[in-house]
Protein backbone atom coordinates (compact mmCIF):
# COMPACT_ATOMS: atom_id res chain seq x y z
CA UNK A 1 0.00 0.00 0.00
CA UNK A 2 1.27 3.41 -1.02
CA UNK A 3 1.97 5.80 2.17
CA UNK A 4 -0.31 8.85 1.57
CA UNK A 5 0.36 11.79 3.77
CA UNK A 6 -2.15 14.93 5.30
CA UNK A 7 -1.50 17.89 7.06
CA UNK A 8 -3.17 19.91 9.27
CA UNK A 9 -2.53 23.27 10.24
CA UNK A 10 -3.95 23.65 14.30
CA UNK A 11 -4.70 27.95 14.40
CA UNK A 12 -7.32 27.55 17.01
CA UNK A 13 -6.42 27.11 20.49
CA UNK A 14 -10.35 26.69 20.69
CA UNK A 15 -10.94 22.85 22.45
CA UNK A 16 -13.85 22.16 20.13
CA UNK A 17 -11.55 22.89 17.61
CA UNK A 18 -8.19 21.27 19.47
CA UNK A 19 -10.52 17.82 19.39
CA UNK A 20 -11.71 17.54 15.81
CA UNK A 21 -8.17 18.51 14.61
CA UNK A 22 -7.15 15.26 16.51
CA UNK A 23 -9.65 13.54 15.62
CA UNK A 24 -8.85 14.20 12.17
CA UNK A 25 -5.33 13.50 12.74
CA UNK A 26 -5.47 9.99 14.55
CA UNK A 27 -7.86 9.00 12.11
CA UNK A 28 -6.17 9.90 9.20
CA UNK A 29 -3.04 8.09 10.98
CA UNK A 30 -5.09 5.08 11.56
CA UNK A 31 -5.90 4.45 8.02
CA UNK A 32 -1.85 4.33 7.88
CA UNK A 33 -1.74 8.08 6.25
CA UNK A 34 2.04 9.56 7.59
CA UNK A 35 0.38 12.71 9.18
CA UNK A 36 2.13 16.14 10.03
CA UNK A 37 -0.09 18.31 12.96
CA UNK A 38 1.72 22.02 12.22
CA UNK A 39 0.77 24.38 15.22
CA UNK A 40 0.87 27.75 14.86
CA UNK A 41 -0.72 30.80 17.05
CA UNK A 42 -3.29 30.21 19.28
CA UNK A 43 -2.67 26.56 18.12
CA UNK A 44 0.34 26.31 20.24
CA UNK A 45 -1.85 26.59 23.75
CA UNK A 46 -2.88 22.64 23.10
CA UNK A 47 1.03 21.90 23.32
CA UNK A 48 1.88 23.74 26.50
CA UNK A 49 2.73 22.27 29.63
CA UNK A 50 0.41 22.24 32.42
CA UNK A 51 2.80 23.52 34.69
CA UNK A 52 4.22 26.66 35.38
CA UNK A 53 7.79 26.76 33.38
CA UNK A 54 10.46 29.23 34.70
CA UNK A 55 11.69 30.87 31.77
CA UNK A 56 13.03 34.03 31.11
CA UNK A 57 10.34 36.33 29.45
CA UNK A 58 9.78 40.20 28.70
CA UNK A 59 6.80 42.10 30.29
CA UNK A 60 4.25 41.27 27.31
CA UNK A 61 5.67 37.84 27.15
CA UNK A 62 4.70 37.54 30.66
CA UNK A 63 1.41 38.89 30.38
CA UNK A 64 0.75 36.47 27.35
CA UNK A 65 2.04 33.82 29.23
CA UNK A 66 -0.23 34.71 32.50
CA UNK A 67 -3.52 35.30 30.00
CA UNK A 68 -3.34 32.24 27.64
CA UNK A 69 -4.53 29.00 28.38
CA UNK A 70 -1.49 26.28 29.86
CA UNK A 71 -2.61 22.83 28.02
CA UNK A 72 -5.51 21.02 26.82
CA UNK A 73 -7.36 20.79 30.86
CA UNK A 74 -7.45 24.77 30.44
CA UNK A 75 -8.61 25.80 26.83
CA UNK A 76 -12.02 27.44 26.06
CA UNK A 77 -14.37 26.51 23.47
CA UNK A 78 -15.47 28.33 20.49
CA UNK A 79 -19.21 28.96 21.06
CA UNK A 80 -21.42 29.32 24.62
CA UNK A 81 -17.69 29.49 26.32
CA UNK A 82 -18.81 32.10 29.00
CA UNK A 83 -16.10 32.80 30.57
CA UNK A 84 -15.05 28.72 30.91
CA UNK A 85 -18.20 27.71 31.97
CA UNK A 86 -19.42 26.29 28.82
CA UNK A 87 -15.97 24.42 28.38
CA UNK A 88 -16.45 22.63 31.53
CA UNK A 89 -20.35 21.89 30.90
CA UNK A 90 -18.87 20.73 27.32
CA UNK A 91 -16.36 18.59 29.22
CA UNK A 92 -18.91 16.65 31.82
CA UNK A 93 -21.04 15.89 28.74
CA UNK A 94 -18.40 14.26 27.42
CA UNK A 95 -17.08 12.41 30.09
CA UNK A 96 -20.69 11.09 30.55
CA UNK A 97 -20.89 9.77 26.48
CA UNK A 98 -17.80 8.58 27.32
CA UNK A 99 -15.61 10.74 24.41
CA UNK A 100 -12.16 10.78 23.67
CA UNK A 101 -10.67 13.52 25.70
CA UNK A 102 -8.06 15.99 24.14
CA UNK A 103 -5.57 14.86 26.49
CA UNK A 104 -6.38 11.29 25.26
CA UNK A 105 -6.26 12.35 21.66
CA UNK A 106 -3.01 13.85 21.87
CA UNK A 107 -1.31 10.82 23.62
CA UNK A 108 -2.74 8.51 20.95
CA UNK A 109 -1.37 11.17 18.37
CA UNK A 110 2.18 10.31 19.44
CA UNK A 111 1.49 6.73 19.97
CA UNK A 112 0.66 7.06 16.29
CA UNK A 113 3.78 8.72 15.33
CA UNK A 114 1.95 11.73 14.27
CA UNK A 115 4.80 14.59 13.62
CA UNK A 116 3.58 17.67 15.45
CA UNK A 117 5.21 21.01 14.70
CA UNK A 118 5.34 24.13 16.40
CA UNK A 119 5.61 26.93 14.81
CA UNK A 120 8.56 28.80 15.44
CA UNK A 121 7.49 32.67 14.92
CA UNK A 122 4.33 32.14 16.37
CA UNK A 123 6.26 31.11 19.47
CA UNK A 124 8.36 34.46 18.98
CA UNK A 125 5.21 36.27 19.07
CA UNK A 126 3.54 34.89 21.85
CA UNK A 127 6.51 34.11 23.93
CA UNK A 128 6.65 30.74 24.03
CA UNK A 129 9.69 29.12 24.64
CA UNK A 130 10.95 25.14 23.92
CA UNK A 131 10.79 24.41 27.75
CA UNK A 132 7.07 25.25 27.88
CA UNK A 133 5.98 23.05 25.03
CA UNK A 134 5.28 19.31 25.73
CA UNK A 135 8.05 16.84 24.50
CA UNK A 136 8.41 15.32 21.39
CA UNK A 137 7.85 18.10 19.06
CA UNK A 138 9.85 19.88 16.29
CA UNK A 139 10.09 23.46 15.50
CA UNK A 140 9.77 24.84 12.02
CA UNK A 141 8.33 27.55 9.98
CA UNK A 142 6.19 28.14 6.47
CA UNK A 143 8.47 26.47 4.30
CA UNK A 144 8.67 22.99 6.30
CA UNK A 145 4.55 22.88 6.29
CA UNK A 146 4.30 24.16 2.74
CA UNK A 147 6.89 21.05 1.60
CA UNK A 148 5.17 18.86 3.73
CA UNK A 149 1.63 20.27 2.13
CA UNK A 150 2.84 19.57 -1.45
CA UNK A 151 2.85 15.78 -0.74
CA UNK A 152 0.14 15.24 0.85
CA UNK A 153 -3.65 14.62 -0.44
CA UNK A 154 -5.34 16.38 2.64
CA UNK A 155 -4.36 19.30 3.85
CA UNK A 156 -6.69 21.31 6.75
CA UNK A 157 -6.68 24.71 8.34
CA UNK A 158 -8.70 24.44 11.63
CA UNK B 1 -14.61 -18.39 9.95
CA UNK B 2 -11.38 -18.84 11.78
CA UNK B 3 -11.05 -15.59 14.21
CA UNK B 4 -7.51 -14.97 14.96
CA UNK B 5 -8.06 -11.91 17.16
CA UNK B 6 -11.27 -10.51 18.53
CA UNK B 7 -10.95 -6.81 19.78
CA UNK B 8 -13.80 -5.21 21.67
CA UNK B 9 -14.18 -1.77 21.48
CA UNK B 10 -17.46 -1.29 23.04
CA UNK B 11 -18.26 2.19 24.40
CA UNK B 12 -15.04 3.90 22.65
CA UNK B 13 -16.04 6.79 20.42
CA UNK B 14 -14.52 8.06 17.16
CA UNK B 15 -11.66 7.48 16.24
CA UNK B 16 -10.91 5.27 18.80
CA UNK B 17 -12.55 2.19 17.85
CA UNK B 18 -10.89 2.46 13.95
CA UNK B 19 -7.20 3.50 15.90
CA UNK B 20 -7.91 0.62 18.43
CA UNK B 21 -8.61 -1.62 15.07
CA UNK B 22 -5.59 -0.70 13.26
CA UNK B 23 -3.53 -1.87 16.31
CA UNK B 24 -4.85 -4.83 16.64
CA UNK B 25 -4.56 -5.90 12.65
CA UNK B 26 -0.95 -4.51 12.80
CA UNK B 27 -0.04 -7.43 15.01
CA UNK B 28 -1.62 -10.02 12.75
CA UNK B 29 -0.32 -11.45 9.63
CA UNK B 30 -1.81 -11.18 5.93
CA UNK B 31 -4.63 -13.45 5.29
CA UNK B 32 -5.51 -13.57 9.40
CA UNK B 33 -9.01 -12.45 10.39
CA UNK B 34 -10.29 -10.16 13.02
CA UNK B 35 -13.77 -9.92 15.33
CA UNK B 36 -14.54 -6.36 16.16
CA UNK B 37 -17.27 -5.59 18.54
CA UNK B 38 -18.46 -1.78 18.73
CA UNK B 39 -21.11 0.12 19.90
CA UNK B 40 -20.36 3.43 17.65
CA UNK B 41 -22.99 3.64 15.17
CA UNK B 42 -20.45 5.87 13.21
CA UNK B 43 -18.50 2.50 12.89
CA UNK B 44 -20.90 0.92 11.00
CA UNK B 45 -19.88 3.23 7.80
CA UNK B 46 -16.41 4.08 9.25
CA UNK B 47 -14.58 0.71 9.49
CA UNK B 48 -15.51 -0.49 6.02
CA UNK B 49 -13.65 3.07 4.87
CA UNK B 50 -10.92 2.08 6.70
CA UNK B 51 -10.52 -1.10 6.19
CA UNK B 52 -10.69 0.30 1.76
CA UNK B 53 -8.34 3.01 2.37
CA UNK B 54 -5.84 0.52 4.54
CA UNK B 55 -6.05 -2.31 2.67
CA UNK B 56 -7.73 -5.16 4.66
CA UNK B 57 -11.42 -6.58 3.46
CA UNK B 58 -14.48 -6.95 5.47
CA UNK B 59 -15.97 -10.06 5.21
CA UNK B 60 -18.96 -9.42 7.18
CA UNK B 61 -20.89 -7.39 8.89
CA UNK B 62 -23.80 -7.49 10.87
CA UNK B 63 -25.84 -5.38 14.06
CA UNK B 64 -26.96 -7.33 17.47
CA UNK B 65 -29.07 -5.74 19.99
CA UNK B 66 -26.96 -2.05 19.88
CA UNK B 67 -23.59 -3.85 18.88
CA UNK B 68 -21.38 -3.90 15.65
CA UNK B 69 -19.67 -6.86 14.68
CA UNK B 70 -16.76 -7.08 11.82
CA UNK B 71 -14.92 -9.35 10.83
CA UNK B 72 -11.69 -8.12 8.88
CA UNK B 73 -9.00 -9.79 7.00
CA UNK B 74 -5.93 -8.40 6.76
CA UNK B 75 -4.48 -7.59 3.56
Amino acid sequence: MENNKSTLIVFSGDLDKAIASFIIGTGSAAMGNQVTMFFTFWGLNILRKEQYVPVQKSFMDKMFAKLLPRGPEKLGISKMNFGGLGAKMMKYTMKKKNITTLKELIETAQELDIKMVACTMSMDVLGIKKEELIDGLEYAGVASYLAEANEAKVNLFI
Amino acid sequence: MNVDKVLDAKGLSCPMPVVRTKKAIDELKSGEILELHTTDSGAFSDIPAWAKTAGHQVIEQREENGVYKFWIQKG
